[in-house]
C-alpha cells in the first residue's frame, strides 16, 4: 500500500512499488490527462510535478513517489480558475493533435514557477525534453510568453484591487 | 480577385464557446472552469432536455436558448477539421461563432456518409456539402422569420445568429429555432452561397474547439478510454513481419502479477488485418507491458519478411546510370539532347530511407464484444482513434460476422496520425482479444510495438539526369525511380507519374521505374511520394541551375514556362501561374538574392501536390564541422481561400518542423525482416531549441479550397539542402542528412 497525494487529494494505492507513477495515475486513479509516449523518459508526454519539480512519470516508481505530492494537468487550474498557461494555450491555439500538450504545459508551469518572465533561451532550455510530433514549438514558445504576461497582469490587477 | 496577406493570429483569435467568452469577460485574469467544461454534466444535460430543440438537418441543432450545436463529421488528428468544417456551416447559416458548440458526430454513414480524413482532402471534399448544410438551415430560419415577422422572405437575411429584416428589426435563432426546424427543407439546387466579401467566419482565426479539453486533461483520445469492468491488453507479434507463433511460455506469463490471461491469437496472415501473436490481458497497462517482457515466443519465420535495408541500398545503387524496365514517359529526344556537346549535362543519385509515423499516441483500441443473450446476435462496441472509423464496422462484418446494426463505433480524437491510422490491424487485435475474454478490453501498443510494426514511409532511390543549354535553360530531364512493391503491387508512397514537375513543362523528358520486392509494410506518410520526390527533383534542378550559373528562382520560373493550367478545371493538376506566384512571393518575402556571410545561405524549393502550390525558402548557417542552424523558413502558399487562418498557419509551421525533423535524423532500418529502431533513443525528433522561425504568406486565390495537412512538408528538405549548398558548396543527396555528419543546432 502506498499513499500518494495527487492534486491535493490523498490516494491509497494497492499496487506494486515498481509500477511507474504514470500508470498508477492513468489506470489506477483514473487521471488520464497525463500521457504515455515512450516509457523511457525521452518524450516528456508524461510530465507531472513531484513536489513542484517536473518529472517524467513513466520513470518514477510509485514506491519513490509515496508520501509525496504530485500535481497533474487535472490539478493545474486553481479551482475553477485556469492557470495562465492553459488560458494562453487556448488563446494562442497551440495544439494540433494535442497529445503532448499536457506534458508541455506541466513543464512550462514548473518553468514559470521559478522564472516568472522567461527569455526565449530559458524556454528552449526548459522545454527541450518535450517532443511535439506535430511541431507546435513556435506557438508553445509564444504561449509561454503570453502566460507570463497574463500572470503579471493578474498580479497588477490584484495590486490595483488592494489599493482601491 | 486575389488576396495576399501574411496570416497573423494576433488580431482577434476566436475562441470556441460562448461560455468561454463570457468567462473571459468575468475573469480579470483567470477563467471560470466550470462554465467551460465541454463535456456537459448530467445536470446540464437535464436542463438541455427541457429546452426545446430544433434539428435543422443532420449537422445543425439550435435550441430555444440560442445554443447552436454543429456536428463535425470527420476524424480529427491535429489537422484542424473538427474546427474548420463547422466554421463553414456556421458561415452559411449566419451564426455567431461564439454561440456555436461543436460536437464530434457519431459514426453513422446513413447520416453523414463515409466519415474519413486523409490525403488533405477533407476540406475540398466537404466544402460544398458544409456550405449546403449551413445555407439550407439558413433558408429554413428565413422561412420561419418570414412567417413570424410577417414580411417577405426577400427582405430577410441572417447574421449574428439572428434573422434580420431590412428595416433592422430582427428575431434571434433561439426564438425561431422550433419553427425553423418545421420548415420545408429547401431544394439543394436552389441554395445560394455567400460571396467571399461577406464572410465573417471563414478566413478568420478560430481557436480549436477541443483546446479547453486538451489543456485541462479531459478524456478525448482513444487511449483515454475507460469503461466499467475494462481490462488491459498487450499484443506481441513476431519481430520479423509475418512470423507465426509455434509456442510460448504462456503458463509462466499467466502467473505474473497483474496478469489475468495470456493466449495465442491465430491470425489470417494479412498484415492489414490480423497477424499471429500472443495476447496478454491484465489489470493495468503496466502489468501487461511488464509481462510482455517476460514472454518467450518461438516463432516460425519461414513465411516472415526477410527484407534487408542494406541489400535494398545495394540493389538501388546498382541501378544508378541505368533506365528502369517500366516506362513512365518518353517525350522528345532526351538522348539526343544529352549527347549535344553544347549542352551542360549532369547526373546524380539520390537516396531516402524508410521512416516511422511515430504518432505520439501509440496505436490503441478499446473493444467490447458482447455475446448475444439467448440466441440474440452478438454485438460490438468500439472506442477508436482512426482516420476512417467505418473500417471497424467492415472488420466486424468480414472477420467476426457481425451485422452493421450490431456495431457501435465511438470515434475518438487521434493523437497524431500522418497517414498511420488508415489501417485496421489494431482494431482486429482488440476485437479478437475482447471476444476471447468476454470483457471490454483496452489494447495499447507500447512505443516499441508502434515503431516496429508501423506501415512505414517507404524508402527508395532515384537516378536523375538533366541538361541545360548554352542559354542556361533546362532542356531535358530524366528520372529513374527505384521504388518498392509487395506481391506485384507498388506500396503506398512508391509512385512516380508522368505529371511530376518538370516532366510536363519541357520538350525532352524521360521517366522509368524499377520496383524492388519487399514484405515490410508501407503506408501513406504525410504527403506520400511527394515528401521524397520533392527532395530529389528540387535538389537536382538546383544542381542544374548552379551548373549553368543561374539563379534558381529565375531558372525555376523559366522551367515552369508560360502561365497555364495543364488540366483546366482540375485542381489536382499543376497550374504554372499559381506556381510562379508562390515562388515570386517566397522570393520577395525571404529577401532572396541578398548577400549573406560565408557559411550562410538561402535555398529555394517549389512543390505542387494535394492541389496546393507551395514555395519555401530556407535560411541556414553551417559550420565547418557541419553543425547546421536553420534560422528561418519563408513559406508562400496557395491553397485557395483559407478556412481557419490560425489552423492553416499551424499546419504550415508544423509541416516545416516535421519535414526538418525527418530529413535531418530519422530512418528506419531492417535486416532479416526485423526493424532495428524501437524507441526514441534510436530515432531523433526535432526539439524546441532547433525549431526555426517560420514565416508564412498565403495567396488566397479564388480556386476551390484544399487541405493543408500535408503539402507544406515536401518542399522543406530540398529548400534546406539547397541552402546548405549555397552556404558551403556541398550537395547532400541522401536523407537523413545526419548520415553525412550534419547536426541540427
Amino acid at each position: 500500500m502506498y499513499e500518494i497525494k495527487v492534486n491535493g487529494q490523498t490516494h491509497t494505492l494497492d499496487v506494486a512499488g515498481e509500477m511507474p507513477l504514470l500508470w498508477a495515475l492513468r489506470d489506477v486513479i483514473g487521471l488520464i490527462g497525463t500521457k504515455y509516449g515512450c516509457g523511457i523518459a525521452q518524450c516528456g508526454a508524461c510530465t507531472v510535478h513531484l513536489n513542484d519539480v517536473p518529472v517524467r512519470s513513466c520513470s518514477v516508481r510509485v514506491a519513490d513517489a509515496a508520501g509525496q505530492s504530485v500535481r497533474t494537468i487535472e490539478g493545474l487550474a486553481d479551482g475553477e480558475r485556469l492557470h495562465p498557461l492553459q488560458r494562453a494555450w487556448i488563446e494562442e491555439d497551440v495544439a494540433q493533435c494535442g497529445y503532448c500538450q499536457a506534458g508541455q504545459i506541466m513543464t512550462a508551469a514548473a518553468l514559470l514557477a521559478t522564472k516568472p518572465v522567461p527569455t526565449d533561451a530559458d524556454i528552449d532550455a526548459a522545454m527541450a525534453g518535450n517532443y511535439c510530433r506535430c511541431g507546435t514549438y513556435i506557438r508553445i514558445r509564444k504561449a509561454i510568453h503570453r502566460a507570463a504576461d497574463l500572470a503579471t497582469a493578474v498580479y497588477v490587477d490584484a495590486a490595483a484591487g488592494e489599493q482601491a | 480577385m486575389s488576396r495576399t496577406g501574411s496570416g497573423s493570429q494576433d488580431n482577434g483569435l476566436r475562441v470556441p464557446r460562448r461560455a468561454f467568452l463570457k468567462a473571459v469577460g468575468l475573469s480579470g485574469g483567470g477563467l471560470l472552469l466550470a462554465s467551460l467544461t465541454p463535456n456537459r454534466s448530467l445536470a446540464e444535460e437535464a436542463v438541455q432536455d427541457l429546452v426545446v430543440s430544433g434539428e435543422l438537418n443532420a449537422y445543425i441543432k439550435v435550441t430555444s436558448d440560442g445554443r447552436i450545436t454543429i456536428y463535425s463529421p470527420h476524424p480529427e488528428m491535429g489537422q484542424g477539421v473538427k474546427t474548420a468544417l463547422p466554421m463553414i456551416i456556421a458561415e452559411e447559416l449566419g451564426a455567431r461563432w461564439e454561440d456555436v458548440e461543436v460536437l464530434q458526430a457519431p459514426v453513422d454513414s446513413a447520416r453523414f456518409g463515409e466519415q474519413r480524413a486523409g490525403g488533405s482532402t477533407t476540406i475540398p471534399r466537404n466544402f460544398d456539402e458544409m456550405r449546403r448544410m449551413g445555407a439550407s438551415a439558413r433558408e429554413m430560419f428565413i422561412s420561419a422569420g418570414s412567417l413570424v415577422m410577417e414580411v417577405p422572405r426577400e427582405e430577410l437575411h441572417t447574421g449574428d445568429s439572428k434573422v434580420i429584416h431590412d428595416s433592422g428589426r430582427y428575431m434571434t435563432f433561439g426564438q425561431l429555432a422550433t419553427l425553423a426546424a418545421k420548415q420545408t427543407v429547401p431544394d439543394p439546387e436552389s441554395l445560394k452561397f455567400k460571396s467571399r466579401e461577406d464572410y465573417t467566419i471563414i478566413g478568420t482565426s478560430v481557436s480549436g474547439v477541443d483546446n479547453l479539453s486538451i489543456t485541462t486533461g479531459l478524456a478525448l483520445f482513444g487511449i483515454d478510454t475507460r469503461v466499467p469492468d475494462m481490462v488491459y491488453a498487450a499484443y506481441e507479434k513476431c519481430p520479423a513481419i509475418g512470423g507465426r507463433v509455434m509456442s510460448a511460455n504462456l503458463d509462466a506469463v499467466r502467473k505474473l502479477p497483474g496478469v489475468l490471461d495470456a493466449f495465442v491469437v491465430e491470425g489470417n496472415g494479412d498484415v492489414r488485418e490480423l497477424l499471429d501473436g500472443v495476447a496478454i490481458v491484465g489489470t493495468s497497462t503496466w502489468a501487461v507491458f511488464e509481462a510482455k517482457r517476460q514472454l518467450e515466443v518461438q516463432w516460425d519465420e519461414s513465411g516472415a519478411s526477410k527484407d534487408s535495408w542494406t541489400a535494398l541500398v545495394a540493389q538501388g545503387q546498382s541501378l544508378a546510370g541505368q533506365r528502369g524496365d517500366e516506362l513512365v514517359l518518353n517525350k522528345g529526344d532526351v538522348s539526343g539532347v544529352f549527347a549535344d556537346p553544347t549542352n551542360t549535362t549532369l547526373e546524380a543519385f539520390y537516396e531516402y530511407p524508410f521512416v516511422s509515423h511515430f504518432c505520439l499516441e501509440p496505436m490503441n483500441c478499446t473493444a467490447h464484444y458482447r455475446k448475444g443473450p439467448g440466441g440474440e446476435p452478438d454485438s460490438l462496441e468500439i472506442w477508436l482513434p482512426h482516420q476512417g472509423p467505418g473500417r471497424a464496422i467492415q472488420i466486424a462484418g468480414s472477420m467476426f460476422g457481425l451485422a452493421p446494426e450490431n456495431v457501435t463505433v465511438h470515434l475518438m480524437r487521434l493523437g497524431g496520425s500522418f497517414g498511420r491510422r488508415v489501417y485496421g490491424e489494431y482494431i482486429c487485435e482488440a476485437i479478437a482479444i475482447s471476444k476471447r475474454v468476454g470483457a471490454p478490453v483496452k489494447l495499447t501498443w507500447s512505443r516499441e510495438d508502434d515503431m516496429r510494426h508501423d506501415f512505414f514511409r517507404v524508402g527508395g532511390f532515384q537516378w536523375v539526369k538533366g541538361a541545360v543549354n548554352s542559354d542556361g535553360r533546362l532542356v531535358a530531364f530524366e528520372d529513374h525511380f527505384v521504388g518498392m512493391e509487395t506481391d506485384g503491387d507498388a506500396v503506398s508512397g512508391s509512385r512516380f507519374g508522368a505529371t511530376e514537375f518538370p516532366l510536363e513543362n519541357i520538350d525532352h523528358a524521360y521517366a522509368s521505374k524499377t520496383m524492388l520486392d519487399i514484405d515490410t509494410p508501407c503506408g501513406p506518410w504525410r504527403a506520400p511520394g511527394s515528401n521524397t520526390t520533392a527532395f530529389v527533383t528540387q535538389s537536382f534542378l538546383d544542381e542544374l541551375a548552379n551548373a549553368a550559373g543561374r539563379d534558381y528562382a529565375e531558372f525555376l520560373l523559366e522551367a515552369l514556362g508560360a502561365r497555364r493550367w495543364f488540366d483546366e478545371g482540375n485542381i489536382r493538376s499543376l497550374n504554372t501561374g499559381r506556381a510562379a506566384d508562390v515562388i515570386r512571393l517566397a522570393v520577395e518575402k525571404s529577401g532572396w538574392g541578398r548577400r549573406l556571410p560565408p557559411g550562410s545561405g538561402l535555398g529555394l524549393a517549389f512543390y505542387f501536390c494535394h492541389a496546393a502550390h507551395i514555395a519555401e525558402v530556407a535560411e541556414v548557417s553551417v559550420t565547418e564541422d557541419r553543425r547546421l542552424t536553420v534560422h528561418r523558413v519563408t513559406v508562400a502558399v496557395d491553397v485557395g481561400p483559407v478556412i481557419n487562418m490560425s489552423g492553416a498557419l499551424s499546419q504550415v509551421q508544423g509541416a516545416v518542423i516535421d519535414g526538418l525533423s525527418t530529413m535531418m535524423g530519422q530512418k528506419i532500418t531492417f535486416e532479416r525482416g526485423r526493424v532495428a529502431e524501437t524507441n526514441f533513443h534510436q530515432y531523433p525528433v526535432l526539439r524546441m531549441p532547433q525549431a526555426p522561425e517560420v514565416d508564412v504568406h498565403f495567396i488566397q486565390s479564388e480556386y476551390t479550397p484544399t487541405g493543408l495537412g500535408e503539402p507544406a512538408l515536401p518542399p522543406l528538405a530540398p529548400a534546406v539542402g539547397n541552402a546548405i549548398y549555397a552556404a558551403t558548396g556541398v550537395r547532400v543527396r541522401k536523407m537523413p542528412f545526419a548520415d553525412a555528419g550534419y547536426r541540427l543546432v
